[in-house]
């Protein structure tokens, strides 16, 4: 592992979450974010070469339900939530790109 | 306060009555909820009706459940159909979700009425619950200091006898942590026992539902009304619910309890001085006591705080102002997520989701999200090899009691390092209890912590009640 | 470069050019429920949001879990590609941010699919390696409004979540593909695999099978060029022409001594044209990584062998099988079995075979008017089919004659021997199509003796002049003997 992040890594992350950071944001968190790395650290001497990462705690495999259909929300319900609605669809501002 | 066992025998008898029961910890709320900010929401007219239903079937002569008339606090985490849900985070101000949690259909199949929704850290990421969108939760037998997090809301309704019982979830110490502070029992069940359907999730491989209550028999009634397999959820386990109250009399004798030096490591003097009487006390009561070191655990902390961020950075994206909740608009959709992102979330969940979106990110993977996932392996390993050596193991809850507002805040490793000793149960997905023992600085509780392997929660709540019972308490 | 000049220059070029494809073809599997959730997963036509629950609008909280049946049609498909199952497989989140997908993550398959490792075999005989078959989830769908509809210029964008969490399996080939031509081969034979399995309806138009292309260029036998990936090709037609486009663009550009940047491109339908929509460096950092909120799939064996076990023949297989029926098949007969095949509509064709009837007409009814009335097909019996075929066959009807009674019989059903004597296409006595015959060679002299001649074409004249006047009750073949034993 190597040196805490830089403050275009911070700027990167952040686009890449859609946050937007004031100046003084991003200098604060690529101070903190560079601590908790740093911290983090002490794994980098582990040699672990050989290990298999563990993602999940116990080993449960195939588990699979019925193809089944059961009622949906109602559909006045599922559009109340909505920020912003018409037509019986989710209403957003412009989509600038295609779906990658 | 009385507890939820002798509430649901007294409702079930006919003695009391849900409604009455309601009443008196609706009273309860309303009398300290301006001053301690516990409950974001008292859903006053659904626990009324769900109280009269309760004493409508008594009167028939049916038997309720359980939990007949108990009432109960929510962490603001799980979904209650029609009732506001909000995680502490403005970017879910006003969200009403369509439907429940699978634990809060099991928890009202058991006849408890679930009363309102606690304050918790936004997201439950915290160790304080100073990071609310909607202002800190204070401690009620200190109202100068945290009551812990991120279940802090939970907890201090039981401590200040609001409820009898509150559910927390528990990611990395959040409902063991508070219990310590907030001297209550709290309960991290195995990963999978208690559904996850319906809780907002932190961070999907290491979240759990479980338990916060005064007695160890509480725990066990709430643990084991809402544990048990769920279709719903895929990490489920595939067995029903344990039977746990009726081992809470069990006992250790014969059972190996191994202290482990590295869950007592850097605690206060008073916190280790507890943990030590509580050997003794496992140890008078048949208990064979042995010392483990396990290294491994000094690792839980980072390893922890690159997989949950990891995890919480892919689930709360889909909080982007298009389907639910709160909008921020802009020019175009991305200006908006952006936008809406930006104001919805608060500073440390800003933090947790750059610092999982950078684990996660190329080139940086296998260094660490990689790596911890790895460390998650052998602190799993770790937890097997203890588990030949004893049956239990046994350390502090948390390094301090109750710490002052703000003292952490400004440096989020000091507030991380708050989660040292809980941390490791939840990479391993095994069980942990902290149980209430002792006091420490200024006369404040101490939690002392009951680790055991996976489905050991019988086991775990029969060691907490011997010291539940050593401590003098019915 | 316009696509007519393109066209028109492609074979010239094609000689000093290889392109290099690789396709990926979406298929939406054809489970009852979605794929993570119990909302019904055939959307088409329900209003917007409609088919739609707190699962598959990713609302907080809410958990997937895997529908058996997408997964078995994920496998089925991998065995009719042959590919390997491999013990171990799990699921991915794939991340990156647009709205009409509700988590703003994919599941999907990343790095262990459920299926590895196979091939596809050609009608002509070539062979397309499958790198990869896997399960992941659909997204839902934008409608653009404002400006011209389309996502450019739009004001503002509605989305329906219908399709979302809709199973979809993705397959991979190798880059294995030459032409167009060939990439076009290949989908439509992957297609009918996916339909024979019962995967999918197979229906490009209406979304079911999408398609995105890899394209570079090379001089034969060179290292492989950079390649573009040309996304979302709906349609065999598309599929060939922006395939075309694009493999002339990146020569044009090659020669004009310049080089291809890695990018994805839009395939503009009604320019015909591909445009640039990322390059390399705006690409996504999906962030990969596995899905906790599901548990890995271990296919064991016995699991795997009731799938197999399950696997009806395959296009190829039926494709020579029917062939083999044909004695000498002409293309435009082997065009027909194609027609058959993919449609499904070789029992029909066996029976009349079995029936006596001839196999090369019983295709050419099959392919044709059947494949014209495919919606109807319910109303159509093996056997008023064969018979209805036999009739046609043994003159007792026209071909015109044949091919109204079977677009009755699949309008409304029926016996083709009672639709055709309603009709009165009681078939003309050999006596009076005679006597007709004879007339018409009167009242034609000129025509008669050209046919005598030896010009044949004006057999049609005199078919033609018949079925006039006996308003289409004669059969060809008779008049063309009657002609016959009078020259
Ligand atoms: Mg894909
Ligand atoms: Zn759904």
């Amino acid at each position: 592992m190597t040196s805490p992040l830089r403050r275009e890594d911070v700027a990167h992350v952040a686009k890449l979450a859609r946050l937007s950071l004031t100046e003084a944001e991003l200098d604060l968190f690529t101070e903190q974010l560079g601590q908790i790395l740093e911290h983090a650290n002490d794994m980098s001497t582990l040699n672990l070469e050989d290990v298999i990462p563990t993602a999940h705690p116990f080993g449960l495999v195939n588990v699979v339900r019925d193809d089944v259909v059961r009622p949906s929300l109602d559909r006045d319900v599922v559009l109340a939530m909505a920020p912003d609605a018409q037509d019986g669809r989710f209403a957003v501002p412009r989509i600038m790109g295609e779906a990658p | 306060m009385k507890t939820a066992q002798g509430i649901a025998r007294d409702v079930q008898s006919g003695e009391s009555s849900a409604t009455a029961e309601l009443e008196n910890s609706l009273s309860a709320i309303g009398a300290r909820n301006e001053e301690l900010n516990i409950f974001l929401y008292v859903d006053e007219a659904g626990a009324r009706a769900a109280a009269l239903s309760v004493d409508e079937r008594v009167a028939k002569g049916e038997n309720v459940g359980p939990l007949a008339g108990v009432p109960i606090a929510i962490k603001d985490n799980m979904c209650q159909t029609g009732i506001p849900t909000t995680c502490s985070s403005k970017i879910l101000e006003g969200w009403r979700p369509p439907y429940n949690a699978t634990v809060i259909d099991r928890l009202m199949a058991c006849g408890a009425v679930p009363v309102g929704k606690t304050n918790l850290d936004e997201f439950a990421m915290g160790s304080s619950t100073e990071n609310s969108a909607f202002g800190p939760t204070r401690n009620p037998l200190d109202p100068s200091r945290v009551p812990g997090g991120s279940s802090g809301g939970s907890a201090a309704a039981v401590a200040a006898n609001m409820t009898p019982l509150a559910l927390g979830s528990d990611t990395g110490g959040s409902i063991r942590q508070p219990a310590a502070l907030c001297g209550l029992v709290g309960m991290k069940p195995s990963y999978g026992l208690v559904s996850r359907y319906g809780l907002i999730a932190f961070a999907s491989s290491l979240d759990q539902i479980g338990p916060l209550s005064k007695t160890v028999t509480d725990a066990a009634m709430l643990l084991e009304a809402i544990a048990g397999h769920d279709p719903m959820d895929s990490t489920s386990l595939p067995e029903p619910s344990p039977s746990l109250v009726a081992h809470v009399n069990d006992g250790v004798a014969g059972k190996r309890v191994a202290l482990v030096r590295e869950l007592v490591e850097g605690a206060d003097d008073d916190v280790v001085a507890s943990v030590n009487r509580a050997v003794a006390a496992l140890k008078d009561a048949g208990a064979t006591i042995v010392e483990l070191s396990i290294p491994e655990f000094r690792l839980g902390l980072s390893a922890y705080y690159l997989i949950a961020p990891a995890e919480a950075s892919s689930n709360l994206a889909r909080y982007d102002g298009v389907r639910f909740g709160l909008r921020v608009n802009g020019e175009d959709v991305a200006a908006m997520n952006e936008a809406t992102r930006t104001a919805g979330f608060g500073a440390e969940v800003k933090r947790r989701i750059m610092l999982g979106t950078y684990a996660l990110s190329a080139g940086y993977f296998d260094a660490y999200y990689g790596q911890a996932l790895k460390v998650r392996t052998q602190m799993i390993d770790a937890f097997k090899r203890a588990y030949q050596q004893a049956d239990l193991l046994i350390g502090a809850t948390t390094p301090s009691v109750a710490f002052a507002f703000g003292s952490k805040t400004s440096d989020p490793m000091a507030m991380y390092l708050s989660d040292v000793f809980t941390i490791p149960t939840n990479l391993a997905g095994e069980a942990a209890v902290s149980v209430p023992f002792g006091t420490g600085e200024a006369g404040l509780p101490v939690g002392v912590q009951l680790l055991g392997p996976g489905r050991s929660e019988a086991q775990l709540f029969a060691a907490a009640r011997v010291l539940e019972l050593a401590e003098g308490r019915p | 470069m316009t696509s007519t000049s393109a066209v028109s220059t492609l074979d010239q070029v094609m000689e000093r050019w290889e392109p290099v494809i690789g396709l990926e073809v979406h298929g939406q599997l054809l489970t009852r429920s979605k794929m993570f959730c119990g909302c019904s997963a055939d959307y088409i036509g329900s209003p917007p949001n409609s088919n739609t629950c707190p699962v598959c609008l990713g609302l907080p909280g809410v958990l997937p879990v895997m529908n058996r049946v997408a997964v078995e049609y994920t496998v089925r498909s991998a065995l009719a590609l042959n590919c390997e199952i491999p013990e171990h497989s799990k699921f991915d989140r794939k991340n990156y941010f647009y709205p009409d997908m509700p988590k703003d993550f994919q599941i999907s398959q990343y790095d262990l699919p459920i299926n590895s490792g196979g091939y596809l075999d050609l009608p002509d005989g070539s062979r397309v390696s499958i790198e990869r078959a896997h399960l992941e989830e659909d997204t839902g769908k934008s409608t653009h409004l404002g400006g011209t509809g389309r996502i450019h210029g739009a004001d503002r964008s509605l989305v329906d979540y219908n399709r979302s969490g809709v199973p979809l399996v993705e397959i991979v080939s190798g880059p294995d593909i030459r032409s167009s031509a060939q990439a076009r081969a290949y989908v439509a034979e992957l297609r009918g695999i996916l339909i024979a399995t019962g995967a999918s309806d197979g229906r490009m138009e209406e979304g079911s099978v999408r398609i995105d292309a890899n394209v570079s260029v090379r001089k034969p036998d060179a290292v492989f060029g950079t390649r573009c990936e040309i996304k979302n090709l709906n349609s065999l037609r598309s599929l060939q022409r922006a395939i075309d486009y694009e493999a002339l663009r990146q020569i044009d550009v090659i020669e004009d001594g310049g080089s291809i940047r890695q990018e994805t491109r839009h395939w503009d339908e009604i320019l015909g044209v591909t445009s640039t929509m990322r390059t390399k460096e705006e690409a996504e950092d999906y962030r990969y990584f596995r899905e906790p909120d599901l548990v890995d799939l271990d296919p064991d064996q016995a699991w795997q062998d009731r799938i197999r076990e399950s696997l009806p023949a395959m296009p190829a297989e039926r494709r020579q099988k029917l062939t083999a029926r044909v004695l000498d098949p002409t293309p435009a007969q082997l065009d027909g079995v194609e027609v058959v095949i993919d449609l499904g509509l070789e029992a029909f064709v066996n029976a009349a075979i079995d029936a006596g009837a001839d196999p090369a007409l019983a295709i050419a009814r099959a392919a044709n008017e059947l494949a014209a009335g495919i919606d109807d097909l319910h109303n159509l019996t093996l056997e008023s089919f064969s018979a209805t075929v036999r009739m046609e066959q043994s003159g007792e009807l026209s071909s015109t004659q044949a091919k109204t009674v079977l677009g009755e019989l699949l309008a409304s059903g029926g016996d083709p021997k009672a639709i055709a004597t309603a009709k009165g296409y009681e078939q003309l006595s050999s006596d009076s199509l005679g006597t007709t015959v004879a007339t018409l060679i009167e009242e034609n002299p000129d025509e008669w003796a050209r046919y005598r001649e030896g010009d044949e074409k004006l057999a049609q004249f005199f078919i033609g002049q018949v079925m006039k006047v006996t308003k289409g009750r004669a059969n060809g073949k008779a008049v063309i003997a009657e002609l016959q034993a009078r020259r």
